[in-house]
């Protein structure tokens, strides 16, 4: 699905990916945790296409493709989703004629035909009861005065409707009650299958209880330095990063 | 990185910038007593007609040129100017056929319908279209139809011809000759416009509309609107315009006055598309505009919707005088600047009468280089009382060469006011254009969606057609300007 080798990036003269290598195969779910400031955002943010960011070394190979030939829009059309740690709001523009815009700009790239307004409409139907999104959202203003909770649900609820191959999940589970976060996992859940993947990035263990992880990477510096299965994950919830930081301190 | 993209990308040219080569019956150059007496005799008023053009072109020489506006300029030379040019031959048009067919080529390549018979596919309404090319109304289509219904939409010059006592009553009441420098102007060297009156209890059955094209080279366009509201009537009535891509600045001093008596409704809309000029800021039409309107009975209504894309300089307020009691007034605005456009634009509501409402909605944005001003004025008079006012200004900025500026200004006289003011600034986010981008949306698709979504409570005032139109405008006009 992607494969990123010694990924290096950064802002400015400020290097803050510094060699990221990472290989997701179709059907895995890996999560990614790490202490705030390591540089999760900036991979998910790079892998995206956002230019504030310099890649000043490596490569990503996404389904065959030069990840990074490709333009952002491009990349979201070959199936790349990325969960907004922080959702933006769009004032005037209501959800449905976004995600409407959206699923018809990624069909005419596949040279498919704009989806009729009344499988859309039964589309919207099916995958908001799906994540359990109130109605009334759907047509509000796309993240306008939602709730914080609320604005992670439309992520899951986008992602739902656009159906990616490899869906990046910026700390979705911060900010739900226990309740979406369970709705929410099982949504994603739902979704998984043979032929897509899922990076979680996450803080949190109690996630990875509900969406059960193939591999847990720890992400410090802006390097991969500890993989692991699931084991990882609570092993890391009890310790701390702790010896993390101080085993590669040095490195900095 | 942002900023590079901001400047990489080209603006798509104007497209109406284009030249119709037909024959024009002109004025010498300059301004001067005789001139004046040219364009009267040439139109062939009665003498009361002159004499209000006379009496404002005095006043006119003792004034000076305004310059509180956030804009800057170089002035015109006003002897440098033609004051009258019509596309000959100049003869009553009795039918389409008689029109130039250059002129009807102009205005088919323009998107306007002069043909009664070649209705606006899949638009149910009809509209009624006055089109002023030039310095005279060439033709002004459903007139019979209107009639029946005692409606009466013409040119200004049939107006002065057919209905002296209105116009005799009327011009004026809203903007004096005296008003500012540019009405003054206007008043001395109009050579045509628009005029409706709608009689009592009728609502026109149609929208009714003014194209305003400038062709002429070196000429100066000076065109009147009036129009009368009489008890329980209303109307809708839309004003688009263009003009060909020259170096030349071209100066465009409009009048517009609208009057409604008891329990009427005046609807005016604007897409006002004149040449913006180039992208290093050449040419372009000086868009100098005084519209106002007077609720002069109870009840009565008055709302200004505008979309402002073009014009090299903007500098235009419509109005609304609220003496009636009980009378409302609006005014939503999406005014848009990109290169070196600039804009100070806004309104007044001057309440007089007891409960009377008003409520503006302006939304600014600027791109390129470009200057975009807000000015506005609440004005409570005493005895004015339980008046209320909201008003809402954003501004939307793009990039970060532009500016964006708000002036409001609030005067109450009457304790008994509710006044309230709101306004924003903010960039169009490369979170919002990342956000979209990430879901598969481009940039221009991106920016159409951000910007009609900030402009939705003006675009919504806007009749159908006036919307798709406006929304499309919108999207050219920025059209390449952030990354
Ligand atoms: N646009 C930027 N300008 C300057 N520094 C940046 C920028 N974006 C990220 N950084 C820096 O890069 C580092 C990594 O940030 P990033 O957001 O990727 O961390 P994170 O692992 O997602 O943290 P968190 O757990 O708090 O979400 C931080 O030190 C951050 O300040
Ligand atoms: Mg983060």
């Amino acid at each position: 699905m992607i494969s990123i080798k010694n990924l290096h990036a950064s802002i400015g003269d400020k290097e803050i990916l510094r060699g990221i290598n990472l290989e997701v195969k179709a059907g895995e779910v890996h999560a990614i945790m790490g202490p705030n400031g390591s540089g999760k955002s900036t991979l998910s943010s790079v892998l995206a296409g956002r230019e504030d960011y310099d890649v000043t070394e490596g490569e990503v190979t996404f389904n065959g493709k030069d990840l990074l030939e490709l333009s952002a829009e491009d990349r979201a059309r070959e199936g790349l989703f990325l969960a907004f740690q922080y959702p933006v709001e769009i004032p005037g523009v209501s959800n449905i004629n976004f995600l409407r815009t959206a699923l018809n700009e990624i069909r005419a790239y596949h040279g498919q035909e704009e989806m009729p307004a009344k499988d859309f409409l039964a589309l919207v139907k099916e995958k908001s009861k799906l994540v359990e999104l109130d109605s009334k959202l759907a047509s509000r203003s796309v993240n306008e005065g939602f709730s914080g909770g609320e604005k992670k649900r439309n992520e899951i609820f986008q992602m739902a409707m656009l159906n990616p191959k490899l869906a990046i999940l910026d700390e979705t589970d911060s900010g739900l009650d226990i309740d979406a976060l369970r709705i929410v996992a099982s949504g994603v859940n739902k979704l998984k299958s043979k032929d897509n993947a899922t990076i979680l990035i996450t803080h949190y263990q109690r996630l990875l209880d509900y969406i059960v992880p193939d591999f847990v990477h720890i992400l410090y510096k802006g390097r991969i330095v500890k993989s692991g299965g699931k084991e990882l994950a609570l092993e890391m919830e009890a310790k701390g990063y702790d010896e993390i930081k101080k085993e590669f301190e040095i490195a900095d | 990185m942002a900023n590079e993209i901001l400047e990489e990308h080209i603006n798509k040219d104007y497209e109406w910038g284009f030249i119709t080569d037909i024959a024009a019956d002109e004025a010498p150059k300059g301004l001067n007593e005789d001139i004046i007496k040219f364009i009267s005799a040439k139109k062939n008023e009665p003498e009361w007609m002159l004499e209000f053009r006379l009496k404002a072109f005095r006043n006119w020489q003792n004034m000076v040129e305004p310059e509180w506006a956030h804009v800057s300029y170089t002035k015109p030379n006003f002897q440098d100017i033609i004051y009258y040019s019509a596309p000959k031959p100049k003869k009553e048009l009795a039918s389409l056929d008689e029109v130039d067919p250059e002129l009807l080529k102009t205005f088919a390549k323009l998107g306007i319908s002069i043909d009664e018979q070649k209705r606006l596919t899949g638009v149910q309404s009809n509209i009624a279209v006055d089109v002023v090319f030039d310095s005279v109304s060439v033709k002004t289509t459903f007139k019979e139809t209107l009639a029946e219904k005692g409606i009466i939409f013409c040119s200004f010059s049939e107006a002065v011809q057919d209905h002296p006592e209105i116009v005799k009553k009327y011009m004026g009441m809203a903007v004096p000759p005296t008003d500012n420098f540019y009405a003054a102007l206007n008043s001395a060297v109009f050579t045509d416009g628009s005029f409706c009156y709608i009689p009592k209890g009728v609502r026109s059955p149609m929208e009714l509309s003014t194209y305003f094209r400038i062709n002429a080279s070196g000429t100066g366009q000076f065109e009147r609107t009036l129009i009368i509201a009489d008890e329980d009537a209303f109307v809708s009535y839309l004003e688009g315009c263009t003009a060909p891509q020259r170096d030349e600045n071209q100066l465009h001093a409009a009048v517009v006055e609208i009057i409604t008596h008891k329990n009427a409704e005046v609807k005016y809309s604007t897409v006002q598309n004149w040449y913006p000029g180039d992208k290093e800021g050449k040419g372009g039409i000086f868009n100098f505009v005084t519209k106002r309107g007077i609720c002069l009975e109870d009840n009565s209504k008055i709302s200004w919707t505008q979309v402002e894309t073009g014009s090299a300089v903007t500098w235009k307020y419509p109005s609304v005088i609220l003496k009636g009691n009980n009378s409302v007034g609006e005014f939503y605005s999406v005014a848009v600047t990109n290169n070196y456009q600039q804009a100070d634009t806004g309104t007044k509501m001057i309440h007089i009468g007891k409960n009377t409402r008003s409520t503006i909605i302006s939304k600014g944005i600027s791109a390129g280089f470009s200057n975009n001003s807000y000015r506005g004025l609440v004005q409570i008079k005493k005895g004015a009382s339980n008046a209320r006012n909201f008003s809402q200004c954003d501004s939307l900025l793009m990039g970060d060469k532009c500016g964006a500026h708000t002036f409001p200004y609030i005067e109450i006289k009457d304790k008994s006011a509710v006044v309230e003011h709101e306004a924003t600034t903010s960039k169009i986010g490369e979170d919002q254009l990342f956000y979209c981008k990430q879901r598969g949306i481009d940039n221009e698709k991106a920016i159409g969606l951000i910007v009609n979504g900030y402009c939705k409570e003006v675009l919504n005032k806007l009749p159908m057609e006036f919307a798709v139109e406006a929304q499309k405008l919108l999207a050219i006009s920025l059209e390449g300007s952030v990354g």
